[in-house]
C-alpha cells in the first residue's frame, strides 16, 4: 500500500480560463462554452479529439449532462465531480488518473460555476435536508478563528497580526491588478483594510474571496505523446488529496493554528514529486487565499515558513512576486474570484503561464532554476476541509 | 404526605427598563424593570429551563408525568411537552401533556397534581406581549416555574398540600383570539368588582378545606393579570401586608400563567420550617391553594434561586424588544434563511438535538458530540455509550463574531467549546454581549430555538455564560 503518485506520466498540453467576474450577461453554459472554447485554443485541439471529460461544479449543476448538453459532446463519458471548493482540482485529479491508467488518450477537465444569480452575498450551501443543528456560521467567520488561536500561541499582539494578513490581501490585490482575467483589477493597502469595518471576528470583507462567476480547463494527455501537441507542455510530478474527519469540531486537542489536511496533503505531494525543500524547489504557488488567515497558515502548512515564522516571511515580503517563493502571482482567489468550480483549474492556468515564461511582463516571477509550480486547493472550515495539492513542472525527471 | 419536592424557575437574562417605553413614544411603560424572553427563547425553552432547575433541585427523584401549562404556546396541535420531556430525558413511559390555553391553566395545573397521586412535574411558562405602550406591555413579564409534586414515598417534600379552594364564574374580563397579537380587556372596575366574592369564596374554601385560619397564614401569595383586582382585594383577606409575598412587579413583571408558580416558588427560597404559605390566582375565578413548609426546608438547597437569577439579568434595549417580538421589522442580512430541519432526522438524533446527549468511546473515551459511530480515536466501531451533557460546564476555546450570516437577531457570536471531562462542540452562545466573550471564558449549556422555519420551531442547545460569573451586559 502507498500514495505512489503519477509522476511524470501525464502531461497539460493546454489549460484555458476565462475572466472572472460578476457575469451578469452570462449563464452557466455560457461559462461552460467560454470555458472550453478557450482551453482547445491553448491545446490546438478539437472538441471531438478528446476522448472523455471530467466536468467540476459544486453547486451549479448536477451530473455530466451539464457539460454535455451546452457543448453537445457526442457519446463520449462525462463525468461530474465535486468536493467542495476543491472541485476544479478534484476533476483535474480524476481525468489526470484515467490517462495514467491507459484508459484514454486525450482527456478534458473543466471547472465552471455561476454564483451569481442566487441573489445573495457570499456562497451559500446546498440545502440539505438535516435534524438542525448543524452549525450555520459563514465561512468568513470559521477562519477568523484562526487569528486570536494564532495570535495566543505564538505570543504576537492581534493587532499586529490582524495587519500582516492584510498585508497578504494587499500582495493579492497588486497581483491581481496586474491580470487582465481578474475580478478585482484594484491595489489596496493594509492600512485601509485594517480600517475596515468587520463583518465576521476581525475580518472585513476585503479579507474574504472575491465571488465571481467563470470556467477554466485543462487538456490532458500520457506524457510520451505531449510534444505531439505542445512544444512547452506541463508535466504532472504530484497530485494529493486528504479529506478530513471534521476532527476539528470534535477534538479539543484541535488549535485552529494549522490545517491539518493541507498539510498532510503536501506532504504526500511533495513525496510524490520527490522535492524535499519546497522553499528551494517550487518556483511559485497559488494557494487557496479564501480568507487571509487561510494563506497565512498555509505557508507553515505547505512548508513555505517554518512554524510560527510566516508572520515575519509575509512582513517580509517573501510571498510577492519580487520574493522568494511568489505566491497567488494571479492574485489568487482574492482579487481573481472564487467561482467555486473553476478556482483549482484557474490556479493550474496561472502556473501554466508562469512556468512557461507567458505571463505578462508586470507580473512575472523573477527568472530562476526552479521548474516547479504548485496549487493547493481546498473546501471546507479549519478542522474540517478537503485539501488538495498538486505539483507541475516544465520538465521530466 | 403529599405536596411540593422541588421548585425551579426560569426568568430570562433580558430587562427591560420600563421608562425606554415613554422615552420613545411620549407614554406608555413606568418605573421598574420587566423580564424579556431572549430571541431565542419561547414558552417550551423557558419551560425546560425551568424544569431543569426543578429536578436538580429535587436530587434523584423519578417523575410519572409532566404537565405543560401556558397561553402562548409555540405550537397548537402538536404537543409542546413533548419537547421539554425530550430536554429533560425522561423515559417514554413518563407521560406528557399540554394544558394550555387559558391562564388559569397554570393554578389548575398545580392544584389538578396536588389533589392526584404519582410524581408530576408542572410546568408553567408564558410570554406576555402587548401593543406598544400599553398596560399588558409594561406590566408583563415573560418566564417560566415549574413545581415537582408527589408523595414523600418518591421523595422529600419540603411543601406539603393542606388544601385548595375553588370559585369558578364565566367572565368576560380578559381574553384573546387564538393568533391575535394582544389581549383585550373589559372596563377594569367591572372586573374588580366581579373578582371580589370570588376571592373571598375561594380564599375562605381553602382555609376551611385546610382546616386553618387566616391568622395562621404566614405567607400569602396573591396574583392575577387584573392587578387592581388583586390589591383592592388583598387587604380584605384579613392576613397582613407584611405576609403578602412579593409579586415581582418591579422585577420581572407578571408571567401570566407562570406567575403563581413563579410567587410560590419565591415563597418557598425564604420561608422557614412549618409556615403556612397560602396561592392565590385571579383567572376568570379563582383558584386557591394551602401548603405547609416542613422541616426538610431547612436543608433544602436551591442551585439557582429566583432571587439570584433577578440580581443576574442585563438589558435589552426597547428597540430591540421590538424588532424580537416583531413589533418592528428590521432588515435581516442578506442571507438566505435556513432551511426547516428534516423531521425523519430530528426523530432520529432526538437525544442529541433534544437532550444534548453525545457518545463515549469505550475504548479511547473520546467524547463525541454529535453522537458518532465509528471513533475519532481509535477507529472503534459501534463501541459507544450516551454521554449526557446539558448539565457539563465547558470552556471557550475560541469564538468569533458574525455579522454575516442569518440570525434572528443578528451578529451570532459564536464559540468552540471545550467541555469539562471531554468532547468539544461548536456552538452558539446567547444571553451574552458580543464585546464581553474571552477565549477561556466558561459555559454551560441552554436549551433554545435556533430560528422558526416554515413553521417548524428549531430546537437545539446553545451556550451561555455560567450563571456564577456570567458577565452582564447591553445586547
Amino acid at each position: 500500500m502507498g500514495s505512489h503518485g503519477i509522476k511524470d506520466q501525464v502531461a497539460i498540453i493546454g489549460v484555458g480560463c476565462t475572466p472572472f467576474a460578476e457575469h451578469w450577461d452570462k449563464s452557466l453554459d455560457d461559462l461552460i462554452i467560454d470555458g472550453a472554447q478557450a482551453t482547445y485554443a491553448s491545446a490546438g485541439v478539437a472538441q471531438d479529439d478528446i476522448d472523455a471529460f471530467w466536468f467540476g461544479t459544486s453547486q451549479s449543476a448536477a451530473s455530466g449532462l451539464a457539460m454535455g448538453g451546452p457543448l453537445k459532446i457526442q457519446g463520449k463519458p462525462i463525468t461530474r465531480v465535486e468536493n467542495y471548493c476543491a472541485t476544479g482540482s478534484e476533476a483535474m485529479r480524476q481525468a489526470a488518473y484515467a490517462v495514467a491508467s491507459g484508459a484514454y488518450d486525450l482527456v478534458m477537465t473543466l471547472g465552471a460555476e455561476k454564483v451569481k444569480d442566487g441573489g445573495y452575498q457570499g456562497l451559500n450551501a446546498f440545502p440539505i435536508p438535516t435534524d438542525g443543528t448543524q452549525r450555520t456560521l459563514t465561512a468568513a467567520a470559521m477562519f477568523s478563528l484562526i487569528l486570536p488561536a494564532y495570535a495566543a500561541k505564538y505570543s504576537i499582539d492581534e493587532d499586529d497580526l490582524r495587519y500582516a494578513v492584510a498585508k497578504i490581501a494587499e500582495k493579492n490585490h497588486y497581483n491581481g491588478a496586474r491580470n487582465p482575467l481578474a475580478q478585482f483589477r484594484l491595489e489596496t493597502s493594509a492600512e485601509q483594510i485594517c480600517q475596515m469595518a468587520a463583518v465576521a471576528g476581525r475580518l472585513s470583507v476585503f479579507d474574504c474571496a472575491g465571488v465571481a462567476d467563470g470556467a477554466a480547463g485543462a487538456i490532458l494527455c500520457r506524457a510520451s505523446d505531449a510534444h505531439k501537441y505542445c512544444d512547452d507542455p506541463l508535466y504532472i510530478k504530484a497530485l494529493s488529496c486528504v479529506a478530513g474527519t471534521g476532527a476539528g469540531s470534535l477534538d479539543p486537542d484541535y488549535d485552529y493554528t494549522t490545517l491539518h489536511e493541507s498539510k498532510w496533503a503536501a506532504d504526500d505531494a511533495y513525496a510524490q514529486a520527490d522535492v524535499t525543500d519546497p522553499t528551494t524547489e517550487i518556483a511559485m504557488a497559488e494557494v487557496h487565499d479564501c480568507f487571509t488567515p487561510t494563506e497565512f497558515v498555509l505557508m507553515e502548512d505547505l512548508g513555505f515558513s517554518a512554524r510560527g515564522e510566516a508572520y515575519r516571511d509575509v512582513l517580509d515580503g517573501a510571498f510577492a512576486l519580487d520574493g522568494r517563493l511568489p505566491v497567488n502571482t494571479d492574485g489568487g482567489l482574492k482579487s481573481f474570484g472564487h467561482p467555486v468550480g473553476a478556482s483549482g483549474l484557474r490556479m493550474l492556468f496561472e502556473v501554466w503561464l508562469q512556468l512557461r515564461g507567458a505571463a505578462p511582463d508586470d507580473r512575472s516571477i523573477r527568472a530562476s532554476d526552479r521548474t516547479l509550480g504548485l496549487t493547493h486547493n481546498l473546501g471546507g472550515y479549519p478542522g474540517e476541509m478537503v485539501s488538495f495539492v498538486g505539483i507541475y513542472g516544465t520538465e521530466i525527471g | 404526605m403529599r405536596g411540593i419536592i422541588a421548585a425551579g424557575v426560569h426568568v430570562p437574562h433580558h430587562r427591560l427598563d420600563r421608562r425606554e417605553i415613554a422615552a420613545l413614544f411620549g407614554k406608555g411603560g413606568g418605573r421598574g424593570t420587566r423580564s424579556v424572553a431572549s430571541y431565542d427563547e419561547d414558552t417550551t425553552t423557558m419551560g425546560a429551563e425551568a424544569a431543569r432547575n426543578a429536578l436538580r433541585n429535587a436530587g434523584d427523584v423519578a417523575v410519572d408525568s409532566l404537565w405543560f401549562a401556558t397561553s402562548t404556546p409555540a405550537y397548537l396541535e402538536k404537543t409542546n411537552a413533548a419537547a421539554i420531556h425530550a430536554a429533560l430525558r425522561l423515559a417514554p413511559s413518563v407521560g406528557a401533556l399540554d394544558m394550555g390555553g387559558a391562564l388559569r391553566s397554570g393554578i389548575g395545573t398545580l392544584r389538578t397534581a396536588l389533589s392526584a397521586v404519582g410524581t408530576t412535574l408542572v410546568v408553567s411558562s408564558d410570554i406576555r406581549d402587548g401593543m406598544a405602550t400599553s398596560s399588558d406591555e409594561a406590566t408583563g413579564g415573560d418566564g417560566a416555574a415549574a413545581l415537582l409534586v408527589g408523595d414523600d414515598t418518591a421523595g422529600t417534600v419540603i411543601a406539603e398540600y393542606l388544601g385548595s379552594g375553588v370559585a369558578t364564574d364565566e367572565l368576560l374580563e380578559r381574553w384573546r383570539i387564538p393568533g391575535a397579537a394582544r389581549s383585550r380587556v373589559w372596563e377594569e372596575r367591572f372586573g374588580e368588582v366581579a373578582y371580589a366574592p370570588l376571592i373571598q369564596d375561594a380564599f375562605a374554601a381553602a382555609l376551611a378545606d385546610a382546616g386553618i385560619s387566616s391568622d395562621d397564614v404566614d405567607h400569602l401569595a396573591l396574583t392575577g393579570m387584573h392587578s387592581r383586582a388583586v390589591k383592592r382585594n388583598q387587604a380584605r383577606l384579613g392576613v397582613p401586608s407584611e405576609r403578602l409575598v412579593d409579586d415581582l412587579a418591579d422585577t420581572v413583571g407578571n408571567t401570566g400563567t407562570a406567575h403563581g408558580a413563579l410567587m410560590l416558588a419565591s415563597a418557598l427560597e425564604s420561608a422557614g420550617p412549618d409556615e403556612i404559605i397560602v396561592l392565590v390566582v385571579l383567572a376568570d375565578g379563582v383558584e386557591a391553594v394551602v401548603l405547609r413548609t416542613t422541616e426538610a426546608i431547612v436543608d433544602h438547597h436551591v442551585s439557582w434561586p429566583v432571587s439570584a437569577q433577578i440580581a443576574a439579568g442585563g438589558s435589552v434595549s426597547y428597540g430591540k424588544y421590538l424588532s424580537w417580538r416583531q413589533m418592528v421589522a428590521v432588515e435581516p442580512p442578506n442571507r438566505p434563511a435556513p432551511n426547516r430541519p428534516s423531521a425523519s432526522a430530528a426523530h432520529r438524533r432526538e437525544a442529541w438535538k433534544f437532550g444534548f446527549v453525545g457518545t463515549r468511546d469505550r475504548s479511547s473515551q473520546m467524547v463525541h458530540l454529535p453522537p458518532a459511530r465509528v471513533s475519532e480515536k481509535g477507529g472503534a466501531v459501534d463501541d459507544m455509550d450516551p454521554i449526557p451533557m446539558a448539565d457539563t460546564e465547558g470552556t471557550i476555546a475560541s469564538f468569533t463574531v458574525d455579522k454575516l450570516v442569518y440570525s434572528p437577531s443578528p451578529p451570532v457570536v459564536f464559540a468552540v467549546v471545550d467541555f469539562d471531562g471531554g468532547g468539544r462542540a461548536p456552538l452558539e452562545l446567547t444571553d451574552v454581549a458580543a464585546d464581553q466573550v474571552e477565549v477561556g471564558g466558561r459555559v454551560e449549556p441552554t436549551f433554545r430555538r435556533l430560528y422558526t422555519s416554515d413553521e417548524i420551531h428549531n430546537y437545539f442547545w446553545k451556550v451561555r455564560p455560567v450563571r456564577s460569573t456570567g458577565t452582564l451586559g447591553e445586547s
